[in-house]
């Protein structure tokens, strides 16, 4: 056996270059896509199996078997700086007659704080100021800060039991969106990608939408590792759709460039690739005539995406009033619908402001008045239009807040700090059982009491969802198998119908 | 059973030659380090390797006893391994069913093969010493140029494959120029080589070139991703840092060809060599390019363990191509390296005298190294000198001190008697209570504001009022202020937070009225306002009042409504002040009282107080030193105070005194030390290694926690044990460390590093797994070769430009990387060599030959990072708290080379990564190739490449001669070094007489075009013409061949 035929080191350009070869031609190259184009090459080969995806799409990862697939795409609202689960989601009515009493320290069990409030000489019990009711057939329990979440309580699989490793942002969701706290790996929607490649033939398979919230403008940054694909071909990192003019980096023609000339120049350009690969025959070139191909199809398919003139009266009200405005979050819940119909596999919504150390109460307000009827509204359009049953909706942050006000307690006020141990998300769609609490912490919102929930756990099942086993979906680097749930993991079957 | 499996193997060896190669040859002997294994490596050391806690039925497969035991020396029948291998039981099968792992056909063929000749066992080939190889004999004696050829070329007729033909001269120049500068040939420079036949021509060219100050440029880029190098800190808010020095350091070293031992010894351990030059100590910024937390909350001790975690992780993967980080939480799987090494190895690099969080810091985090330039060094030490000379000059005169005091006081002349400058019309002493008296002596009696009247505490000037910022003391209308009423305020002030010192003003009321308020950092500032902001005057003192201590200050208006009419003294001298509002118009007047420590409900003061006094009138400079002077004589400083510490009261106070000598000379010292100083802080810094005078103690951390470090597992610097081991009695210090690494003995380095090389040239290295030579490493394609370049990097004294000169020379290199249909199916990868190479420029250099060939580059060498075009919003997208604007240059830093484009780690700039440049967050040593739509529209849109289109454009119109045909080949020509072929003429013709009518037809999309870009468009061009060529350039500069080297 040789090294050069059989130890390929997971090197997607020497199929593709070999396919080219095998004789397919320039029509089913232009196909092809971002995250697809390997895939429909290794597909063309006649000696290996064409790997058994049920999906008409699948990426480029060799994974076998697949799993039946039960969801196609999804949909993560990332809720960046961490919102407090004790004013949205945790009933604790205890607290109540504990307010400002000392947090006892069988409950603290000596966890670590970060140093913001290490340093704190009290640790006064902050309950929550807002009022908590049951919503839905089973009575779950939520805050009145979200009044439009809580009236689709049914459809909700609410995690109240979910843990994180780190203490801090920037580790937290890091760890959070690609299982390490430490950059360089791929991120989740990149390993998807990497899985099964997308169903859309125009746009890029994972999508990244970003919006900055009224509660606390100038919270956390976010950072391109967040969906950056690490040591995975950096084809399969998330395409940032902008606000504005340009959605996606350079897509415009510059300006005095009509789409006419455009359309001349491409054709030139082909033509002249054309030469070159006759020539040399480096079927490379190919691949980049197609490239260009896709491009300017690109020029169109995006900024129709992007373009909501055609979205009914009756769904923008749904929306709320800001979905008029580019870059919110409620523009991003109507982007993100408009996503999943095109069949993007992997589109990851981030919603800045829920860091709240102090003025918790009022910067609440502001983040839920965001995101709350966007997101209810998403549920809501994608159930009527037959979507939600085959897409995932993860909603949460990296980590949860402290029972204990950070800074002064008083009658209005308190803040909260980062809390790692406990918080709260929750998931909707595909089979998810909505209507299902699932896990509990203690009266404090401090500590896990019942099945407690890894994020390895919840991207383990997300996969599971879309047909991948979380344990076959690896991609060797530095002489190691990655996954993106490294040696953990497990599905979480009892929230799935 | 073994039978079915031999032949379906077979079978599938005939299916896999189709995108393989020939059949595999059953006689061939097979190579356990090359072939079997990885397999064992793969498939089995998970659970049979090194890692004692990993292992399951005591079984080792990693060595040689295991391995002979396990597969009973090759007898098929009695091989529990082979057997379990063969089973059809789950339960005996190997690899178990749920480690994800398969035997495939082609692999089993290679054990049994193995087992059949003997199973014999080597070690892995990486970690046996490199021994020079035997020149292997080759049919055709002609091809090869030097030595390295022999290697290739016995591979190429053992495969029966032939060597491409030589490259044409013009692609031979474009490759070694891109190769070894980064930068495309000019045109005289390919018409010189074409023409010129000398045996020696190629020779010259490649002697040019890396003799070229470019060369260090091309050879950093590659150094730069190993060593994560960056210009912010990486996490969160992702802040500035300066570490430029050290990527021109690395430049410097590469341009003077620094022999690679010296070059890991001074990165690695620069700071340990006896008598380090500060060149050397920059060097060891390598191992301070990591990442470092600034995020507030962040606990120190994790992130100075990641610190120390990313050196070792990084000095394996670079020097050693060793994934060392897998140890950090356990043995090693594959390689033999135990979780104890791993800190053996962590302990030479954690002792650095640092912290692990510095939080909000803004720029470089100590231990850093200042660079002066040689003008700064000489105006430093004539400062020094006239430094040394005033404070000589001073103590002259301070030493008088006591006798001029002695003076001074005997001639005091008591409080009454003094000539005081004017009457206040409020004397408020503040010294044994709050009352004040007024101009005519009546006594007013303060009214509480706030919560309760300060304290009178006992300190340096006797006793004074202390506002803890609960404290305030009111006197109704004693005073009027209107703007357009001159009024002066004289006190003595020992801020702590600072606070509003003196107002008559209301917050309800836009805040109109006045206030004198001390900022936190020490700055004064008076606010007169009628309705804030529109109608105020805000006057903001550069100087600043020292906390702690007693100042004298004195507020002064004129009564002109204007900020001008303001003036503020510190000690009886006049401080310049930036005026930040002067648009008063309407009254200042409230019916709020004079307050001392408040505003109305806000700025409460925090410090001291002592003597204030209120004029009406604007006090001359004159009458504020007067006033000092008697402030002075009526003082009385404390009696608790012992003798000396009132005497040196006394003689600072008298320092402070304008006028005399003393405080003049007092004046020349400290303007000389502002100067140094602001001479030493504008001088760039760089972080660097520096140890702990006595070393951090290290512990295995388990699980590689940071708070779990094991106290019964102390470790000291040391090496893995399977490699050679450390000479005796060799201190244990990085520099050791870093000396073993560039030892004959190691047997990592040299292949690590000659692979690397080799990928520059190549794409791919010998070994495919540039950033592994581990048991899961790829096995070299070549591993004579590999191990003869090595050798050869050894034994010419680590010169890394003799081994590059070596390939460049070589038939293997100067061969056409035109390939048959037939040999790119045979040899996908071009790792037989049978043809040059054909890659994709590298991020930056995609960018760089745009810029080269339009005529735009800026060639300068070094200097601090500049940020290009950068397409809007990109920062401010993700920016929190650390909202940062994007603030393009322009002129030269808009088209300096791609390296020097600024790295902002948590946003690098689009086009780079769109071109598969790292974010530089780790070490990377190797770049994936990439082909993506996004890389087209960069270069089709993208204003750096519109406007290369343009200039290249401009360049052909003015140099390219009077007809089309000629101006688009000269255009062609800048881009690819070639003439274009007839056929590329047509198309390129074809597409300027479209491009031409529709511009033509629409002259304004053509002026629109041109505006692209910050470089001036020349009035002399024709529009029409300038756009269709344009669009021509375009198309050339987007060309795969443009991007290619080929």
């Amino acid at each position: 056996m040789d090294v050069i035929t059989d130890r390929e080191p997971a090197n997607a350009l020497s199929r593709r270059r070999f396919l080219c070869r095998s004789g397919l031609g320039l029509g089913a190259l232009a196909a092809n896509l971002l995250a697809r184009d390997d895939n429909m090459l290794a597909r063309g080969d006649t000696v290996r199996a064409a790997p058994s995806a049920t999906n008409d799409a699948a990426g480029e990862a060799e994974i076998e078997p697949r799993l039946p697939q039960r969801v196609k795409r999804v949909i993560y609202l990332f809720q960046s700086g961490a919102p407090s689960q004790l004013d949205l989601f945790e009933n604790k009515p205890r607290l109540a007659s504990m307010r400002g009493v000392e947090l006892p320290d069988s409950v603290r069990q000596g966890q670590r704080l970060t140093t913001m409030t290490s340093g704190q000489k009290n640790f006064p019990i902050a309950d929550s100021l807002f009022k908590f009711a049951r919503h839905g057939k089973h009575g779950t329990w939520i805050s009145e800060l979200l009044p439009h979440t809580a009236k689709l309580a049914d459809e909700l699989c609410i995690i109240r039991s979910m843990t994180t490793e780190a203490i801090n942002h920037d580790p937290a969701i890091t760890f959070s969106q690609t299982g390490s706290q430490l950059a360089g790996r791929p991120s989740l929607g990149s390993w998807v990608a990497y899985g099964l490649g997308t169903e859309n033939q125009d746009l890029p398979a994972f999508v990244v939408l970003l919006s900055r919230g009224t509660g606390k403008p100038g919270d956390q940054p976010l950072y391109d590792r967040l969906w950056a694909s690490g040591f995975l071909p950096s084809k399969y990192q998330g395409v940032k759709l902008r606000r504005g003019n340009d959605p996606v980096l350079y897509l415009a023609n510059p300006t005095g460039c009509s789409p006419a000339i455009r359309r001349q120049m491409l054709d030139d350009l082909k033509a002249l690739n054309q030469l070159k690969h006759d020539a040399v025959g480096d079927p490379e070139i190919l691949t980049r005539i197609a490239q260009y191909e896709l491009a300017f199809r690109m020029q169109s398919s995006v900024p129709d995406l992007a373009d909501i003139a055609d979205e009914p009266a009756h769904v923008l009200r749904d929306y709320g009033p800001e979905v008029e405005k580019g870059g919110t979050y409620a523009r991003n819940c109507l982007l993100a619908r408009r996503l999943a119909e095109r069949g993007v596999r992997f589109i990851q919504l981030y919603h800045m402001g829920w860091d709240q150390h102090g003025n918790l109460p009022n910067d609440i307000r502001g983040q839920c008045r965001d995101t709350d009827q966007p997101t209810a509204a998403l549920l809501k359009d994608l159930r009527q239009r037959g979507l939600l049953d085959d897409t995932l909706i993860v909603w949460g942050g990296e980590f949860g807040r402290t029972v204990y006000s950070q800074g002064e307690l008083t009658a209005t006020n308190y803040g909260r700090d980062h809390h790692p141990r406990c918080f709260t998300m929750w998931l909707a769609g595909g089979p998810v059982r909505g209507g299902l609490d699932y896990g509990q912490t203690d009266d404090f919102s401090y500590n896990i009491v019942d099945k407690p929930v890894e994020l390895f756990d919840l991207n383990a099942t997300l996969l599971h969802l879309l047909g991948v086993d979380h344990t076959r979906l690896t991609y060797k680097f530095q002489g190691r198998d990655f996954r993106v749930t490294d040696v953990h993991g497990r599905v979480l079957h009892e929230v799935l119908a | 059973m073994v039978n079915r499996w031999h032949s379906f193997g077979v079978v599938a060896m005939l299916f896999v030659a189709g995108w393989g190669q020939k059949s595999v040859s059953n006689a061939a002997p097979v190579d356990f380090s090359r072939e079997v294994r990885p397999i064992l490596a793969d498939k089995c050391l998970r659970c049979h390797g090194p890692d004692d806690a990993a292992r399951k039925a005591e079984l080792r497969l990693d060595t040689e006893a295991g391995v002979r035991q396990a597969f009973a020396g090759g007898d098929l029948a009695t091989s529990e391994a082979w057997q379990r291998i063969q089973s059809s039981d789950s339960d005996l099968h190997m690899p178990p069913a749920d480690s994800g792992k398969v035997l495939k056909p082609a692999e089993l063929d290679v054990l049994q093969r193995w087992m059949e000749s003997g199973a014999a066992w080597s070690g892995h080939w990486a970690f046996a010493r490199v021994r020079r190889p035997e020149l292997p004999a080759v049919d055709r004696q002609d091809w090869p140029r030097n030595d390295l050829d022999r290697f290739v070329l016995a591979r190429l007729e053992k495969e029966k494959l032939a060597p491409s033909p030589e490259a044409t001269r013009e692609t031979l120049i474009r490759r070694l120029s891109l190769d070894l500068t980064g930068l495309p040939p000019t045109l005289a420079e390919v018409d010189e080589f074409v023409r010129d036949h000398d045996t020696d021509a190629y020779q010259h060219v490649v002697d040019r070139l890396l003799r070229s100050p470019h060369y260090g440029e091309r050879m950093a880029v590659e150094w730069l991703d190993a060593a994560r190098y960056a210009d912010t800190n990486g996490y969160q808010n992702d802040f500035d840092r300066s570490m430029w020095p050290w990527r021109d350091w690395v430049i410097a070293a590469f341009n003077d060809r620094m022999p690679f031992d010296q070059f890991v010894v001074e990165q690695l351990a620069g700071d340990l060599l006896p008598n380090p030059s500060q060149s050397q100590r920059v060097a060891t910024g390598f191992n301070r390019n990591h990442r470092t937390v600034t995020e507030a909350g962040s606990i120190d001790e994790e992130w100075r363990v990641e610190n120390v975690i990313d050196r070792v992780e990084t000095t394996g993967t670079v020097f050693l191509g060793l994934t060392v980080g897998c140890a950090r939480c356990h043995d090693h799987k594959y390689d033999p390296i135990a979780q104890r090494e791993f800190y053996q190895l962590y302990s030479y690099f954690n002792s650095v005298n640092e912290v692990g969080v510095f939080t909000e810091k803004v720029g470089n985090s100590l231990p850093i190294e200042r660079l002066l330039s040689a003008a700064d060094k000489l105006r430093l030490e004539t400062l020094d000198r006239k430094l040394a000379d005033s404070r000589k000059e001073f103590e002259r005169l301070r030493g008088d001190l006591p006798k001029v005091i002695e003076a001074w006081q005997a001639a005091a002349p008591s409080a009454s008697s003094l000539a005081s400058p004017a009457t206040p019309v409020l004397v408020v002493p503040l010294a044994e209570n709050a009352n004040a008296t007024n101009a005519v002596g009546e006594v007013i009696v303060a009214k509480e504001a706030a919560t309760s009247l300060p304290a009178f505490v006992e300190g340096t000037l006797g006793k004074a009022a202390s506002f803890e910022g609960k404290q305030a003391i009111e006197f109704g209308q004693a005073v009027r202020i209107e703007r357009d009423r001159a009024f002066s305020c004289v006190v003595w002030v020992r801020p702590a937070e600072g606070g509003a010192i003196v107002s008559k003003m209301d917050d309800s009321q836009a805040t109109r009225g006045l206030d004198v308020l001390v900022k936190p950092d020490g700055k004064l500032e008076v606010h007169l306002i009628h309705a804030w902001p529109k109608a105020a005057i805000k006057v903001v003192s550069k100087a600043l009042l020292p906390r702690d201590v007693w100042s004298h200050l004195a507020v002064t208006f004129d009564g002109s409504s204007r900020a001008a009419g303001v003036s503020v003294y510190i000690n009886g001298e006049p401080v310049s002040a930036e005026t930040a509002a002067d648009t008063l118009t309407g009254s200042i007047e409230t019916d709020q009282p004079l307050r001392i420590g408040m505003r109305s409900n806000s700025q409460h003061f925090r410090g001291r107080l002592r003597d204030l006094r209120f004029y009406a009138c604007a006090l001359a400079q004159g009458e504020v030193t007067a006033a000092l002077r008697s402030a002075l004589a009526t003082l009385t400083v404390s009696e608790a105070l012992s003798d000396a510490t009132k005497r040196s009261e006394l003689e600072r106070l008298y320092e402070n005194l304008p006028g005399t000598e003393l405080h003049q000379s007092k004046g020349a010292v400290q303007s000389l030390e502002l100067e140094k100083k602001q001479l030493v802080d504008a001088a760039p810094t760089v972080m660097v290694m520096e140890d702990l005078l006595k070393p951090r103690e290290a512990f295995v951390l388990s699980r590689g926690r940071y708070d779990m470090p094991d106290r019964k597992q102390p470790v000291q610097p040391n090496v893995p044990a399977f490699l050679p081991h450390l000479p005796d009695g060799a201190p244990a210090n990085r520099l050791t460390l870093a000396r073993w690494i560039v030892s004959p003995e190691n047997p990592l380095t040299a292949r690590v590093v000659v692979n690397r090389l080799w990928a520059q040239f190549f794409g791919t290295g010998l070994v495919a797994t540039t950033e592994n030579f581990g048991v899961q490493a790829e096995p070299p394609s070549n591993p004579a070769l590999l191990d003869w370049l090595a050798d050869e990097l050894v034994r010419q004294n680590w010169n890394l430009q003799a081994i590059q000169k070596l390939i460049v020379t070589s038939a293997t290199y100067r061969q056409s990387s035109a390939a048959s249909a037939e040999l790119t199916a045979r040899d996908v990868g071009n790792r037989l060599l049978a043809r040059g190479p054909r890659v994709r420029l590298p991020a930056e250099i995609v960018r760089d030959n745009a810029l080269a060939v339009s005529g735009l580059l800026a060639r300068k060498v070094g200097g601090p990072s500049v940020k290009p075009y950068q397409p809007e919003g990109v920062w401010v997208d993700l920016g929190g708290a650390a909202q940062r604007v994007y603030q393009q240059d322009h002129g030269e830093n808009l088209y300096r080379r791609s390296m020097y484009t600024y790295r902002r780690r948590t946003i690098p700039h689009p086009a780079m990564t769109t071109f598969d440049a790292p974010s530089w967050e780790i070490c990377q040593v190797k770049r994936l190739n990439t082909n993506t739509p996004l890389q087209a529209l960069a270069l089709l849109n993208d204003t750096t490449y519109v406007e290369a289109a343009r200039k290249l454009a401009e360049r052909v119109l003015t140099e390219g001669g009077a007809s089309p045909t000629e101006r688009v080949a000269l255009a062609f020509r800048l881009a690819t070094a070639r003439r274009p072929t007839d056929a590329e003429v047509t198309a390129l013709m074809a597409g300027y007489s479209r491009y031409r009518k529709n511009f033509s037809d629409d002259p304004a999309a053509a002026k629109e075009l041109l505006k692209h870009g910050e470089s001036p468009v020349p009035g002399n061009l024709d529009a029409t013409e300038l756009a269709a060529y344009m669009a021509v350039s375009s198309v050339i500069l987007n060309l795969d061949e443009t991007i290619t080297k080929e």
